[in-house]
């Protein structure tokens, strides 16, 4: 299959300026600036189907009509802040072909009519916000990015922005608080960016996967985007491999494509030839897909499939769990990350991830008695529906799944 | 005082944001004012709430959220291994182990030249390439994939020399 985002495993050097213009890159920018009203842009993209690839699958192009045309100036944000536990696409995408991820955040920021657009990129990527940087400033060199563009009264200008190590921040409104200067912890919503956003005004924040389409729905329309994936998600999808496979890595697939396909095609099938046990399709947030049935491994990953097996497709970072993996081991992992992230804001995920670490821990070290698992799964569940944002309800997806879906790993951890 | 030292440094950031978003510069500052000694001073935060007009314990709270901004000296390096779920699946606890016997640490601690700090970080976005790690020093942040005990000690050895 040819690419339509790793464009860079197809075309070498894709990510210098002149490479991508020779292969049709920045033409649709331009075309949309200098002959497209912005909602004509915004209807392209709402009948492309998109939706954002950050987890949430919201529709992209009604996000970007709801930005609030009485209020202004708009502020575009790209959430580069990728952080999830198992999720590392945006990385590759910004590493191999900048140009189409900032030539989609430039797209965007013309149709909701922002003049900036702030890139926020989690800490750690600090090379390749300076290399982002350097491809900004080329585009500035050759009038793609400045004021009054292609002789319109157009302006737009892009900066990055370095976050320093919170997973809290991919929260769109924890992003904006530490975009701000402060520290990263959630909004209470509604009102949501689109209304008030970055310094108050209305802001429109996607995932750097999203963005990064955007170019290719423009140039090849959006009938063309959904000849690909499935009628309620068409497109593609970049699927982060990891865990107990062979070969762990992004694979850029149509939506609806099976596990099977990924595991076992894409991805060489699971280590040591052993089986799988358990599948985690959003990363650490997951719900534990039980794959005690070889025919699981048939469903399509798209939204809809996914959540009938009582999980989440979310940012689509599936890890691979094999059978010599014992799950009290692995919810104690998973329930320390969230933890160790937890903003402290709001009391039922500063306090819940606090007692649920402690009795993982204590299960996992062989020190807990039977009471303990069943107080465990009284405090994810006590945790649920009583976060301020998604964080809190994310740490108990693991535990609770687990918990109703391996009880024997937890009872012979007990009972040991 | 970092607009002193770095006066070009401190233009350009505050330039990125609005008038309106003068506090924006925040993060960015802290960076830089890390950069030289790896911890961030008293005497630079005053400095950065002086700069953008916020009280010194409204930078300390930013300061003490994030991962990335140190408040002590440790040392030059520090190797921030990533012993997150993915990675654990890939063999990060046993890399992390045997690096730590290899360099006569735990993790958390420093080297006893002061060289190098091991701690043991939450996902940093590279599960396909475990194990990996994260070096943060004077330069800033690089990634180090795909690693064996054996390839890191030999980038020790490099750091050593450079340091020496």
């Amino acid at each position: 299959m040819t690419h339509i985002l790793l464009r860079h495993r197809e075309i070498p050097e894709i990510n210098q300026l002149s490479v991508y213009q020779k292969n049709g890159g920045l033409a649709a920018f331009k075309n949309a600036v200098t002959t497209m009203k912005t909602t004509e842009v915004i209807d392209v993209v709402k009948n492309s189907g998109l939706r954002g690839r950050g987890g949430a699958g919201f529709p992209t192009g009604m996000k970007w009509s709801f930005a609030d045309n009485k209020n202004w100036p708009h502020y575009v944000v790209a959430n580069a802040d990728e952080s999830e536990p198992g999720t590392f696409k945006d990385r590759e995408i910004m590493e191999g072909n900048p140009l189409q991820f900032l030539e989609g955040v430039m797209i965007g920021s013309y149709a909701v009519g922002a003049n900036a657009a702030y890139i926020y990129l989690r800490g750690e990527f600090w090379e390749i916000a300076e290399s982002l940087d350097a491809k900004i400033a080329e585009l500035e060199e050759a009038g793609y990015l400045g004021d009054k563009l292609f002789g319109t009264e157009y302006s737009l200008r892009l900066y990055t922005h370095l976050g320093a190590g919170a997973y809290i921040c991919g929260e769109e409104s924890a992003l904006l608080e530490s975009l701000e200067g402060k520290r990263g912890q959630p909004r209470v919503r509604p009102p949501f960016p689109p209304s008030v956003g970055l310094y108050d005004k209305p802001t429109i924040i996607n995932n750097v996967e999203t963005f990064t389409n955007v170019p290719m729905i423009m140039t090849n329309g959006a009938d063309w985007y959904k000849t690909m994936g499935t009628t309620d998600a068409p497109g593609v999808k970049i699927f982060s491999l990891s865990g107990r496979v062979r070969k762990p890595g992004n694979y850029e697939l149509p939506l609806g494509t099976t596990f099977r396909d990924l595991i076992y095609t894409h991805g060489g099938g699971v280590q040591d030839s052993r089986k799988v046990r358990a599948i985690m399709p959003a990363g650490a947030s997951s719900s534990l897909i039980l794959v005690d049935d070889d025919k699981i491994l048939d469903t399509p990953m798209d939204y809809l499939e996914v959540r009938k097996l009582k999980s989440e497709l979310g940012s689509a970072s599936v890890i691979i769990v094999d059978d010599s993996v014992s799950m009290d081991w692995l919810i104690n992992k998973t329930v320390h990350f969230f933890k160790h992230e937890s903003c402290g804001k709001c009391t039922p995920c500063r306090e819940g991830t606090y007692w649920m670490a402690r009795l993982t821990e204590r299960i996992h070290d062989g020190r807990a008695v039977k009471a303990d698992v069943d107080l465990l799964l009284n405090v994810a569940k006590q945790m649920q529906g009583k976060c301020l944002c998604a964080l809190g309800e994310f740490s108990t997806m693991a535990v609770v799944s687990s918990l109703e879906r391996f009880r024997e790993d937890f009872d012979n951890a007990v009972k040991a | 005082m970092l607009s002193k030292k770095y006066p070009k440094e401190v233009k350009q950031i505050l330039s990125k944001y609005p008038p309106e978003g003068k506090r924006s510069a925040m993060m960015p500052l802290l960076f830089l004012a890390q950069r030289e000694e790896g911890y961030i001073s008293k005497a630079a935060m005053q400095d950065i709430a002086g700069l953008l007009n916020v009280t010194e314990t409204e930078v300390a709270g930013v300061v003490g959220f994030y991962t990335l901004y140190h408040e002590e000296k440790e040392g030059k390096y520090r190797i921030q291994v990533c012993a997150d779920l993915p990675c654990a699946l890939r063999g990060a606890e046993g890399f992390v182990k045997n690096l730590c016997d290899n360099l006569g640490v735990k993790v958390g601690e420093t080297t006893e030249d002061g060289l190098l700090t091991i701690e043991a970080v939450m996902c940093l976005a590279a599960c396909d390439k475990a194990p990996m790690f994260q070096t943060q020093g004077p330069e800033g942040i690089k990634y180090h994939e795909n690693m064996t005990v054996e390839k890191t000690m030999e980038l020790v050895e490099e750091l050593r020399k450079s340091a020496a």
